[in-house]
């Protein structure tokens, strides 16, 4: 084991809207039977990183749960291991994480006791597949001090939203400008980052001395010339799932066969926890076109070009169009969704109607529910 | 204790290569789910499982039991096959035999009661609340009964019991039954009881609880007890029970319900990605697990994890277990196919009349064509009712590109 995993999970995003009422983007449904961060840490174990912790702290509680054993995602007990760390009050430091490189910092003793020379540092949300040895070889040959994953992006605007990089020829980070205004680069980094264990214990030290706090702009942008900070460019699929439309897209990106081929049927496989729910049903009347259906469902109604995540219980003469429906939910007879995403375990009473006219519209009825 | 050894020989190529218990029922389930389900709910820590017939799969299947939270560090779940001894070995010859052979295994655990369960049946049932009915009788031996109709009550093991319960006499396939409350098999001993009942009979061949163990305890005086089961029970031993139970569980509410959040049934499966339906499909009242993609018409079925239907197929009234993949425009009726088997293109299965099958008319004879696991049927080829295939089959086996009704096609090295 060459690499010891650090999971930044614990931030929130405010272009999540409501969806982040209930749980960490980290923790944010996907895929129909999956969470986000199922994607990184699956990576991670298929690439033989034994040995992971998760940094969370927003609204950690389902993420937390779901992380409750190594064994979902075949880490050992005895040789590594899953860790969660949140903030926790100690003797010297009474503060919530105050940005991702004091994240770290808090929890040094974890990374100071560990004896892999390298970190692979990730975040918890965003989707793809990789084998981290192939960066970490990159890494070594090219002697770099931190190596960043990044991906070229379609569009310029597209690329605001993230950390922009250039690059020279010898692939060294020349400029690297976090959220921009006005994006001049289309590459961007993907939060994935290799760096040797003993160099980020020293730089993180060095942060906390300085009282500075964040990861990207107190370490990569200032040590940019300072360090042989090296970019590795990816081609394959990969998708953050920080914003609504981005979250939505996402998923609807599962409807195509070559996304779920590419992450279902291609080894290594993703793994998650396992819920043990019944197939899914489809009764007189279930129509269903172009979708996904998850475990546990029961469907009476119209589905089309959607997303149907576990225990979905559509009832008779419902109409489900473009449309991603969370965990659990009960949707009445008669009622029509279109363009939203429906917050997991809410209850629509019958005949309600909810479309996404300007964008997609996000769901949270809280109705009660009777047991069935 | 759970019965799991027997072979099933009534569900034909479903078993030639798998024991019974290990046989897939309702998608994503095996049958030994069901009584290992029923086990923990009822807060049964502590399992033996007893295999001999092709265990394989079985082993594979249970592991160490997490699924069913059976991964203990004191108990948990033991598979007990049949071991060589240095004084006599022998396979086990008969339900009490098995039980007999693990006499020491029990007895590691110093149990007060056993409970005595055979692995191939569908149903749900506390059995803490047999056991305190066991316990409040005083019984020595408690044995689970359900009513069934009069006029079927000749096919099974009777149990006449009086106004308390207690039985007062058995009848095995009676022509004239004198109650209508059938043994399910299901058994509460008291280990004392058990134990000597075991030792006393050990010699007898064959040695079956029905035939001989309950018996004796009866004849010797021991207080034996009738304890009334009234839900869905369904011994799925052969093709015909098997393809009815499984189609029931598509009803739209179905007797047996396997949604309630009440009594779950755990399974080890290993499919997480979820479903995937097409433009195209057209699906009506079935049951789909995951992993599955599906691009034809699916009616009345029941499929299992990861099956792939090509477009413009239709399947019909069938059982699809895991990991089949079907291709395009095939026409599938009233068929089970076993698993990771694969059917070529625009096949037809189950036309023409249903002439009973010319090798084993009483195992294949309820017009379903039946396709044991890893077996091909390449494309284009039409097949028959009361059909059994089971291997590689290449299109030179089928004369005319066709295997009339009645007809069975095993390659070489499988079995029938």
């Amino acid at each position: 084991m060459r690499a010891v995993g650090l999971i930044l999970a614990g931030g929130n995003s405010h272009r999540m809207r409501e969806l982040t009422r209930k749980r960490a983007v980290a923790a944010m449904p996907l895929a129909g039977s999956y969470r986000a961060i199922d994607f990184v840490l699956s990576n991670m174990s298929n690439s033989h990183v034994q040995k992971v912790a998760v940094l969370t702290q927003y609204n950690a509680r389902s993420l937390n749960e779901h992380l409750n054993s190594s064994k979902w995602w075949n880490f050992g007990r005895k040789q590594g291991g899953l860790y969660v760390f949140t903030p926790t009050i100690t003797m010297d430091n009474g503060y919530w994480y105050r940005g991702t490189a004091d994240a770290i910092f808090q929890n040094l003793d974890f990374l100071r006791k560990c004896h892999e020379p390298y970190v692979i540092i990730a975040s918890g949300d965003a989707v793809y597949k990789m084998d981290y040895n192939k960066i970490l070889e990159y890494h070594i040959a090219k002697k770099s001090d931190i190596t960043v994953v990044c991906k070229e992006l379609d569009s310029f605007e597209e690329a605001s939203r993230f950390g922009t990089i250039k690059m020279n020829d010898s692939m060294r980070i020349e400029k690297f400008e976090e959220k921009p205004m006005v994006a001049t680069s289309n590459i961007i980094s993907t939060g994935i980052y290799v760096i040797r264990r003993r160099l980020l214990i020293d730089l993180i030290e060095h942060c906390a001395e300085e009282g500075r706090h964040n990861f990207v702009t107190d370490i990569l942008i200032r040590y940019k010339n300072l360090k042989k900070i090296y970019g590795y460019k990816i081609k394959d699929y990969w998708s953050n799932i920080s914003t609504v439309e981005a979250y939505y897209q996402t998923n609807m990106d599962f409807l195509k066969p070559e996304v779920r081929n590419y992450f279902f049927k291609e080894l290594p496989e993703i793994y998650s926890k396992v819920s043990d729910l019944p197939p899914a049903k489809y009764n007189p009347g279930a129509v269903v076109k172009n979708s996904i259906v998850a475990s546990g469902s029961i469907i009476n109604g119209t589905v089309e070009n959607s997303i149907l995540f576990k225990k979905t219980f559509v009832g008779n003469n419902c109409v489900i169009k473009n449309s991603i429906i969370l965990n659990d939910v009960y949707l009445g007879d008669n009622t029509y969704i279109e363009n939203c995403i429906v917050e997991s375990r809410d209850t629509i009473r019958a005949n309600t109607r909810h479309v996404g006219e300007n964008g997609i519209k996000v769901v949270v009825e809280r109705n009660e529910r009777y047991a069935l | 204790m759970l019965l799991a050894g027997g072979q099933g020989s009534r569900l034909g190529v479903l078993t030639s290569k798998v024991a019974k218990p290990a046989v897939a029922f309702g998608g994503k389930y095996r049958i030994i789910d069901f009584p290992l389900s029923n086990c923990i709910n009822s807060g049964i820590d502590t399992v033996g499982v007893l295999t001999q017939y092709q265990p394989l799969r079985l082993n594979t299947h249970i592991g160490i039991g997490i699924p069913w939270d059976l991964d203990r560090s004191f108990g948990g779940v033991s598979i007990l096959p049949p071991y060589e001894k240095s004084g006599s070995s022998e396979w086990y010859t008969g339900t009490a035999n098995a039980i007999y052979q693990n006499l020491d295994y029990m007895e590691t655990f110093h149990p007060d009661y056993v409970l005595i369960l055979s692995g191939d049946h569908i149903y749900k049932m506390d059995y803490e609340v047999m056991l305190e009915y066991h316990k409040a009788n005083h019984a020595d031996v408690t044995i689970a009964a359900m009513p069934v109709p009069m006029e079927e009550a000749s096919r099974f093991g009777i149990v006449v019991a009086d106004e308390d319960g207690q039985i007062t006499e058995f009848q095995e396939k009676p022509p004239q039954p004198k109650s209508n409350l059938a043994s399910m098999g299901i058994y509460i001993f008291n280990w004392s009881v058990l134990k000597e009942s075991l030792i006393m009979l050990k010699a007898v061949h064959g040695c079956d609880f029905g035939k001989h163990i309950i018996p004796y305890c009866h004849g010797k005086g021991n207080k034996l007890f009738a304890y009334e089961y009234n839900g869905y029970w369904k011994d799925v031993g052969t093709l015909s029970s098997y393809w009815e139970a499984n189609m029931e569980l598509i009803d739209i509410i179905p007797e047996f319900n396997l949604y309630e959040e009440f009594w779950k049934i755990y399974t080890n499966s290993d499919t997480l990605p979820p479903q995937y339906i097409s433009s195209e499909s057209v699906i009506e009242k079935s049951i789909i697990s995951n992993g599955c993609e599906i691009y034809g018409e699916v009616r009345n079925c029941v499929i299992g994890a990861g099956v792939i239907i090509g477009k413009g197929s239709v399947v019909r009234d069938s059982i699809i277990m895991q990991d089949v993949t079907i291709g395009d425009g095939c026409v599938i009726d009233k068929a089970i196919i076993a698993e990771s088997t694969q059917i070529g293109c625009r096949c037809t299965l189950g036309i023409g009349s249903e002439a009973p099958n010319k090798l084993k008319p009483s195992i294949y004879s309820f017009g379903l064509v039946t396709i044991g696991e890893n077996s091909r049927i390449p494309d284009g080829i039409q097949i028959g009712k009361n059909t059994a295939i089971s291997g590689v089959t290449v299109k030179e086996d089928y004369p005319n590109g066709l295997l009339e009704s009645g007809e069975t096609l095993i390659k070489a090295g499988e079995h029938a």
